[in-house]
């Protein structure tokens, strides 16, 4: 029979948002950096205003806008944490307890933080 | 008419005798090559003309046994599956498998590699053992698709050589024996899964792999291990998250 299994992994958490994240930048990373950093502005094929204060507002105050939003901004976060995560491991800086912190630790706060400011801008309930 | 060996190239060959060096070191053969000639027949040429004492491991000649891996210049292949001609001018370096402790000149030590593949029960376990006279298991194309490409691992060790993972952390799972494990793990007939996941989903089962892909690259097979690591690496966080809601049967 085979040797006594190893202890399980908790990798599987950080791998299934790592993947979550990756899946989704790859879909509409590009695209979001195209529409709201050059499209939009410029007003090119957009209306200029689409990205007005008060268009954006209505969608952060939106509770579906909140989810896309926090999806977006946690997710990026949460990928890009395992490849700085695995990256640092390889390089053989820091202990893995700091690599952790610096890494998953920052897109944890991101996360929370993020829930956070989407909650205080608040819900229109005339939406 | 047999082709005329009138071509040389050298043959950078690392040497080491644990009883006499203290270290490795290479030595250098002009070895008089056909168009035809792989670098197996190469180290065959020097040791029935020039040095009896070399040693490298063979067996088949033709991509089937996996005996024959090395580092040719610097790139896990099979001996037998490369030809001198496509490494002409040279020189050509020749050494033993990467990460692999050296037991004499090409030749190394395969025991935790063969332990790595017991250690995924590399066996079918029949989901429903039935007598013979029931008849055979039968599987649809799809089902045998679905494990076929693993099943053409030779053991040649050579994705081995070429995971960094593996070179940094020797307790690491390692390339073929995923693939071997999905050929067992993804058979219709198998009813293995929970104690191969147990194997393997550790961080140094499946959770050593970042995913750098050199083992598919380099492998002779098309086995494609990487894609192994990927779906256990999928089915170890399913059964992560899913483990409370399985029942085990009891093996
Ligand atoms: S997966 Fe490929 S490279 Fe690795 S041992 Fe099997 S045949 Fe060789
Ligand atoms: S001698 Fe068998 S694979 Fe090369």
């Amino acid at each position: 029979m085979p040797h006594a299994p190893e202890k399980r992994s908790n990798a599987p958490v950080f791998w299934l948002l790592f993947g979550a994240g990756g899946t989704l930048s790859a879909l509409f990373g590009v695209g979001l950096i195209l529409v709201t950093g050059f499209l939009a502005p410029q007003g090119i094929g957009i209306s200029a205003d689409a990205l007005s204060y008060e268009n954006a507002l209505a969608f952060t105050q939106n509770g579906l806008g909140k989810a896309v939003i926090w999806a977006v901004i946690s997710l990026f976060f949460w990928h890009a944490a395992e490849r700085f995560y695995l990256t640092l491991k390889d390089m053989h800086v820091f202990s893995d307890t700091g690599r952790r912190l610096l890494t998953y630790g920052v897109a944890a706060v991101v996360t929370v933080a993020t829930a956070g400011l989407l909650l205080a801008i608040g819900f229109n309930q005339t939406m | 008419m047999t082709e005329r060996a009138d071509k040389t190239i050298e043959l950078r060959v690392l040497r080491y005798n644990p009883e006499a060096d203290e270290k490795p070191h290479h030595q250098s053969f002009t070895v008089p090559y056909t168009s035809d000639m792989s670098v197996l027949q190469g180290l065959q040429w020097i040791k029935d003309t020039v040095d009896g004492s070399l040693t490298y491991r063979w067996s088949c000649r033709m991509a089937i046994c996996g005996s024959c891996g090395m580092m040719i210049n610097a790139e896990p292949k099979l001996a037998c599956h490369t030809l001198l001609r496509d490494l002409a001018p040279g020189p050509v370096t020749v050494e033993p498998l990467n990460h692999f402790p050296i037991e004499r000149d090409l030749v190394v030590t395969v025991d935790d590699f063969v332990k790595k593949i017991e250690s995924v029960t590399p066996w079918l376990i029949p989901k429903h053992p039935k007598p013979v006279s029931e008849g055979p298991y039968n599987q649809t194309p799809a089902q045998l698709a679905a494990y076929e490409n693993f099943s053409a691992c030779i053991n040649c060790m050579l994705c081995y050589a070429a995971c960094p993972q593996y070179g940094e952390n020797p307790k690491f799972i390692g390339p073929a024996a995923m693939a071997i494990l999905q050929r067992y793990d993804g058979d219709s007939r198998d009813g293995g899964s929970a104690l191969r996941i147990d194997a393997v989903h550790g961080e140094d089962g499946v959770w050593g792999c970042t995913a750098v892909g050199a083992c598919s690259d380099v492998c002779p097979k098309a086995v494609d291990p990487m894609h192994a690591v990927n779906q256990n690496k999928m089915n170890t966080a399913l059964d992560y998250f899913l483990r409370f809601l399985k029942k085990r049967d009891a093996k």
